[in-house]
């Protein structure tokens, strides 16, 4: 059974491509990005190639599939109406929409929403999963596969504040992180079936972290990394089973970045860690407790990691061991994680402000600047030569040149 | 007669008709009946995702069917059934077919179907006769599916502040009323209380949501290290008993009176107490119900809480300091006919930041539309107009 369904999980990734942006911080979580034409030298009236206006409210990122965007909203009086919308990546023209009705509770912090966590697909499936832990499949033309109320299921499951984190997909598993004060857990769920192929229990805390696909250097398996405040566990994705676990403690809010077979986990500043060969505990290679991300998660390009913190003052690392390169202040603060193409990163503050960095400059500059004057607190997308920017309001593309 | 009709092709036809039309209903009912079986943690989901693929296949004479459905399916199967209606809808309108909409309105109209799918039948008709669906509004204002109830006070909150705007304070007064009688939505409350109260306007807020003011509370017991949630304190055991005496977590403790005057009904555990941390206290009250029904306990609440009904217990969530607001959380309960014991323990854990020195909560009883249910023996309590959440 095993070996049918893996079969199929690789059939389902033969349907995606290097242009699919397809979960939160692009298909493989980091934030990076294949693209090197984007515009650079931002201009609103000359690179907004389309904006379309958006139901309710959303925090989430677009994700790309082939020429299709997907995103999610929450509305109504109690934001208990759900979302899932299908555009047209060259014109913004809308496809679809499907709406569920919420069956977790939808109470959150005014600053967040419902819609809250990043979809996330295999290429023939949206997964889109919400703060009230409603989590719903469709495939790319808008058909129900299977939905779950996992609230329904684990009625404790909930943070009066707002849940925020995306799902992953390794293989045919579709793997969540439902965590709070009050019944926290971690669940595998079959992406074909939408049943538990596993459950764990998760330390009980408010936490905001998405988990990371890592690809374990030793064994070449893809594993799911959970972060939260007691640290990084890795996980079976197939069976649940704990393979090894950092316990140095770690951020609720940022998560981690990932470059080759080293973890640069949010934990007392910045901890880069590479588990050991049947070893429980990962070996720590350096500790950088003076970078401090904020909200925004960091990002691993090239020999660097750059960390945006609260005062939106951005680090330059070496990955190599963690001293600091050079700082950058830009007009923060950020909400938005940073995302790459070629050289730059864009920076995406509360305020709308689309800010480019130039990071081979030596000290960093800012080679772009566009306000959106908008409320954006998702983190952008990428695909197709364009950024997709979505505001409370709106979903924006970005791109140097209209005609496609 | 009988035998010339029989062979005629007319009769034929409409023979094979109804039998189709019969084999059709039937199997609309078995593709529903695999979608309303779905359980817990994805249990028969192969079945209902037949299901929804078969009704999607039914077109758009399904839709009112489906929607009945939704009045006895469980929350998951309803979006299941969501999602069928919309995916019919979607097919029907792209090959230029028209949706049944007159049917779909008399099921709009039936007010003992589902709210929700009432709500999405309305949508189905705003969304194919926008003029339609807005000539409706004003008559769901006494519906009691607050799903539809909310455009209604919505349109006439518009037309107070019109009038108020227009220095007609007497009729605005009136509008506001009329609007706040029907509101179940807090914000809505809020807002109207508001205006009626510049307007200079009485509003007796904790009758309107029902909110227990007049408590019997008991405490400070010990919750050092967050145990106090999962500790049995003797109330727990015990049930309320006026003269009792127990050991808190500062010497004995006995139950005392203590009521609240806020407009949304929030008992403060910090005032008989004092700013206490890493304590648990509870509180007692009875509600008198003329009747045995189904109700509602709404809470909000910051800190840990549990609630037991004549000593039965309800729920409890071991979650501090995350925010509160009315009707927090909705738990469904049997009332007995007369007296009803409501028993809260509520946990003050040891954070010492502003923002966590609340040791509150606010409960109030109501049916499934939000819509306050009293006690009969409720004090009459002169309405203050304060405002607080």
């Amino acid at each position: 059974m095993k070996k049918i369904l893996t079969v199929s999980a690789l059939a389902w990734g033969l349907c995606l491509s290097a242009d699919d942006w397809t979960r939160f911080r692009g298909s493989q979580g980091t934030g990076i990005s294949s693209e090197v034409n984007l515009p650079v030298e931002l201009d609103a009236e000359k690179h907004k190639a389309w904006s379309v206006d958006l139901p309710g409210r959303g925090l989430s990122s677009p994700i790309i599939i082939g020429d299709k965007l997907f995103l999610t909203a929450s509305s109504g009086p109690n934001q208990n109406k759900l979302h899932v919308l299908c555009f047209d990546a060259s014109s913004g023209a809308k496809h679809w929409e499907r709406t569920v009705r919420a069956t977790g509770r939808t109470m959150c912090h005014e600053k967040t929403c419902v819609a809250a966590p990043t979809p996330a697909s295999d290429g023939k499936r949206i997964f889109a999963l919400y703060s009230s832990n409603d989590l719903v499949a469709y495939d790319l033309d808008g058909r129900l596969q299977w939905f779950r109320g996992l609230t329904q299921d684990y009625p404790n499951a909930s943070n009066s504040l707002g849940m925020s984190s995306s799902p992953i997909i390794i293989g045919d598993v579709l793997v969540v992180q439902i965590e709070n004060d009050a019944e926290s857990f971690s669940a595998g769920i079959h992406t074909g079936t939408g049943k538990n192929l596993w459950k764990i229990a998760r330390p009980k805390a408010a936490n905001w972290t998405s988990p990371m696909v890592y690809k374990d250097p030793n064994s070449g398996q893809e594993l799911a990394i959970l972060q939260s405040s007691k640290g990084a566990t890795a996980v079976d994705p197939q069976t649940g089973k704990i393979l090894w676990d950092y316990a140095e403690g770690a951020s609720t809010i940022p998560s981690g970045a990932i470059q080759g077979d080293t973890l640069y986990l949010v934990s007392n500043g910045i901890t880069a860690v590479k588990p050991k060969e049947n070893q429980a505990t990962p070996e720590t290679l350096w500790q950088a407790n003076r970078i401090r991300p904020g909200t925004a998660s960091p990002i691993a390009l090239g020999d660097y990691l750059y960390a945006a913190n609260n005062a939106g003052v951005v680090t330059c690392a070496n990955l190599h061991n963690g001293e600091r390169v050079w700082q950058l202040r830009l007009d923060g603060p950020f909400s938005a994680s940073p995302v790459q193409s070629g050289a730059y990163l864009y920076f995406v503050n509360e305020s709308g402000t689309v800010q480019v960095v130039d990071t081979n400059a030596p000290e960093g500059a800012i080679a772009g600047e566009m306000k959106l004057e908008e409320t954006i607190l998702s983190t952008p997308s990428i695909g197709h030569s364009a950024l997709y920017l979505r505001s409370d309001k709106k979903l924006h593309k970005i791109a140097k040149s209209f005609l496609f | 007669m009988m035998t010339r009709l029989i062979q005629t092709p007319k009769y034929l036809a409409l023979t094979f008709l109804f039998i189709a039309q019969l084999s059709q209903a039937g199997d609309l009912d078995e593709a529903i009946a695999r979608i309303t079986s779905v359980g817990t943690e994805g249990l028969n989901n192969e079945a209902a995702s037949r299901g929804y693929a078969e009704l999607v296949q039914s077109g758009e004479e399904a839709i009112v069917p489906i929607l009945s459905a939704m009045k006895s399916a469980s929350p998951v199967a309803a979006n299941w059934l969501r999602a069928a209606v919309e995916a019919i809808v979607d097919n029907t309108l792209a090959h230029d077919g028209s949706l049944p909409t007159a049917n779909i309105g008399d099921f709009l109209l039936d007010t003992r179907q589902s709210p929700q799918a009432r709500r999405l039948a309305f949508e189905l008709i705003a969304q194919t006769d926008p003029n339609a669906a807005s000539a409706l509004v004003a008559g769901f204002l006494n519906d009691p599916a607050t799903e539809l109830k909310y455009d209604a006070v919505e349109q006439l909150l518009d037309q107070g502040l019109a009038l108020k705007e227009a220095d007609k304070a007497q009729a605005a007064s009136i509008v506001f009323r009329q609007a706040l009688n029907a509101a179940r939505d807090v914000t809505q409350v809020q807002s109207l209380a508001t205006h009626l109260r510049e307007l200079g306007r009485t509003v007796d807020l904790p009758t309107h949501f029902g909110f227990l003011m007049d408590w019997n509370v008991i405490g400070p017991f010990d919750n050092t290290d967050r145990e106090g949630f999962q500790a049995i304190f003797s109330p727990e055991t015990d049930g309320f008993k006026a003269t009792a005496s127990y050991a808190g977590k500062e010497g004995d403790v006995q139950w005392q009176t203590h009521s609240t005057k806020d407009d949304f009904g929030m008992l403060d555990m910090n005032e008989p107490y004092g700013m206490l941390k890493e304590v648990t206290g509870f509180a007692y009250t009875t509600f008198e119900s003329s009747e045995a029904r189904s109700a509602q306990i709404r809470l909000g609440c910051k800190n840990a809480w549990k609630i037991w009904l004549n000593g039965d217990f309800v729920f409890g969530r071991d979650e501090y300091h995350r925010g509160m607001r009315v009707d927090q959380y909705t738990l469904p309960i049997e009332l007995k006919k007369g007296t009803n014991g409501i028993l809260v323990k509520v946990c003050q854990n040891e954070q010492t930041q502003d923002w966590t020195k609340e040791w509150c909560f606010q409960l109030r009883i109501c049916d499934e539309t939000g819509a306050a249910i009293l006690s009969t023996d409720r004090k009459t309590r002169k309405p203050d107009g304060v405002a607080s959440l």
